[in-house]
């Protein structure tokens, strides 16, 4: 029972930073249908922005995360102005394969100028060992929970309460309608990848003050599994993801600490396929008819 | 069998046997050295890979990112077979063979439930597909694992010539029967062709299938042909650069996947002190395609003697 608990709380903080990637995976394809598969390169990108704030800029923790957020908000929003926008109303496997496009582009350019080495993350925040019955927490995991609820309730604020959150709401139900009330459709469009952006710089930050490494490609698995978080708790739904990003945490550290943690991954895909193929609308998505 | 004999026929067996007659001459003569030889031979391996992705992708109009998934099985077969059974060209065609049957099989499991998704949740399922697939080969005793299987140079050119000319016969022939004019309209439009009472799910699985299976030939001229392979190498990022391959020549233009895989060896290999380099031009290039030209070098055009004759033909006609 101990370890069970010990690997939910190990679960619980791998799922918050799949969760806080998934969200933008889901606010993306909630608003333009695209899955935007250099997402995952965000994320990466927020790491090595946390790297150069913390080792080589010598800066904080929450100021490290702010920057990583802030910078990464400018990025997704300049990737989708030149890659994404030309391609409005292009095939969904157009924008598919610009968005693998853009994600090699990240990943080399990042090996270019980083080096493809493995980087170690300074430890910037206390790290100590808290013992409750026979678990184990440490502080950063904490934090890691905390600042991950957090940013979504600070989500959730954003989408129900602000204008722009309704906005992007009005546009993701039916953009050519939004645009007849006025919407900005384009800048709505921009602030949804800002935002998404921004949240999976922040995963990027904590992750690597979590696991202490960080590389070019760290961001390529992670990007897949929690495009898989978003597609399991419905994608186009923010709390969905969150739900899914949890849930693909725990499994994952639960077959890792029970099973073989070579088959980890294969677990995650296999949780995909069957939820694609009994229920493709997601946990708490509604199905769809197509019509003709 | 009278009409397999006429002109254009004639003409397209005149251009194989000269080009075979050109690459041997070209070789004897030493202007092909060895490491122009390897060059060709990665390149008539990346033909086989990008017309069997062309066939899923280009034709049939059905998204797959888990090729190389059905490559490491063709590898991996012909891998074991030679160390298993024997160190020759007989032992790697037998596991050809075994790899051709076990790479149908595995997309025939595929295929059934996926093939009923669309568009990109498609693409993201048979992804995981693929790297199931890579998982468990990863974790099998007989594949020795991540150090992967050093094996003899047991392939030479003149099969990898062999294998390109089958297998485009092959898939151009199936393109152009009934089953593959029912692909092609899969592709136009889903719903259109179910109405004209196409089983449109049949004939997806039927061009994933025999996609699979000529994939799994090209890893075991692959694992032949280059000494090592390891699961490493046959990750979702070799999915992306057949994909790159097929999006380059155009979708759905098997002549496109010819001169993509040719244009893209040779950059390769004019780019190599470059390595990262390539990366970011392959990035760029991808989302440039996409941008200005998302149908390819060629659309769909394809090059055919046929087409010359007509527009031969034409041409005197106009004179006359």
């Amino acid at each position: 029972m101990t370890q069970f608990l010990q690997q939910l709380i190990n679960g619980l903080s791998l799922g918050s930073i799949y969760a806080l990637i998934a969200l933008g995976y889901t606010m993306v394809y909630g608003i333009i249908k695209l899955i935007n598969f250099a997402h995952g390169d965000i994320y990466m990108l927020g790491a090595y922005i946390g790297f150069i704030c913390t080792a080589q800029l010598g800066m904080g923790f929450f100021p490290a995360l702010a920057a990583a957020m802030g910078i990464c908000a400018l990025i997704g929003v300049i990737i989708e102005r030149i890659a994404y926008k030309p391609l409005r109303n292009a095939t969904r496997i157009t924008a598919l394969i610009t968005a693998i496009g853009v994600s090699y582009f990240l990943e080399a350019s990042t090996q270019k100028v980083m080096g493809t080495g493995v980087k170690t993350f300074p430890q910037v925040l206390a790290n100590q060992k808290i013992m409750i019955g026979g678990v184990m927490i440490t502080t950063q995991q904490i934090a890691i929970f905390a600042i991950t609820i957090g940013l979504m309730l600070l989500l959730q604020f954003i989408v129900r309460k602000t204008k722009v959150g309704r906005a992007m709401r009005a546009v993701s139900v039916d953009a050519d309608a939004a645009r007849l009330m006025g919407v900005n459709v384009d800048m709505t469009i921009s602030y949804t990848f800002a935002i998404g952006s921004a949240l999976a710089g922040a995963a990027g930050v904590l992750v690597g003050l979590y696991y202490n490494s960080i590389n070019p490609l760290m961001g390529m698995l992670p990007g897949v599994k929690a495009f898989i978080a978003a597609v399991f708790g419905g994608i186009g739904i923010i709390p969905g993801a969150m739900f899914g990003g949890f849930f693909i945490g725990i499994v994952e550290t639960l077959v890792s600490g029970y099973g073989s943690s070579l088959y980890k991954d294969a677990v995650v895909y296999i949780i995909l396929i069957i939820i694609l193929v009994v229920k493709p609308a997601g946990l708490l998505g509604k199905n769809v008819k197509e019509k003709v | 069998m009278k009409n397999l004999l006429n002109k254009k026929n004639a003409c397209w067996l005149v251009l194989i046997a000269g080009s075979y007659g050109l690459i041997s001459l070209l070789i004897s003569v030493g202007v092909i050295n060895n490491v122009y030889l390897t060059v060709l031979m990665t390149i008539g391996i990346n033909i086989i890979l990008a017309i069997s992705l062309n066939l899923i992708i280009g034709v049939t109009g059905q998204f797959s990112l888990g090729h190389a998934g059905f490559m490491i099985i063709g590898a991996y077969c012909a891998g074991v077979a030679v160390k298993q059974f024997s160190a020759s060209l007989g032992g790697i065609l037998l596991g050809m063979l075994i790899g051709i049957v076990i790479s149908g099989a595995v997309a025939l499991i595929v295929a059934i439930p996926t093939l009923r998704l669309r568009g990109d949740y498609l693409a993201i399922a048979t992804l995981g597909f693929g790297e199931i697939i890579r998982i468990i080969i990863l974790n099998m005793k007989i594949t020795n694992g991540a150090a992967g299987l050093i094996l003899p140079k047991l392939i030479d050119w003149q099969v990898i010539f062999a294998a390109v000319v089958i297998c485009t016969i092959i898939i151009l022939n199936f393109c152009r029967s009934a089953q593959g004019r029912a692909c092609i309209s899969v592709r136009e439009d889903e719903i259109a062709a179910e109405a004209m009472g196409i089983n449109t799910t049949k004939y997806k699985i039927m061009a994933f299938v025999l996609g699979a299976m000529i994939a799994s030939v090209a890893g075991a001229l692959y694992a032949g042909a280059f000494y090592v392979i390891k699961p490493e190498m046959f990750t979702f990022n070799k999915s992306i650069d057949i994909l790159v391959l097929v999006v380059f020549g155009g979708m759905g233009s098997f002549t496109g996947s010819f001169i993509a895989a040719g244009v893209i060896g040779v950059l390769n290999t004019v780019l190599q002190q470059f390595s990262d380099i390539r990366m970011i031009l392959y990035g760029l290039m991808l989302v440039g395609i996409m941008i200005f030209r998302p149908s390819g070098l060629l659309g769909t055009k394809e090059f055919t003697f046929s087409n010359l004759f007509e527009r031969f033909g034409k041409r005197k006609e106009a004179r006359g």
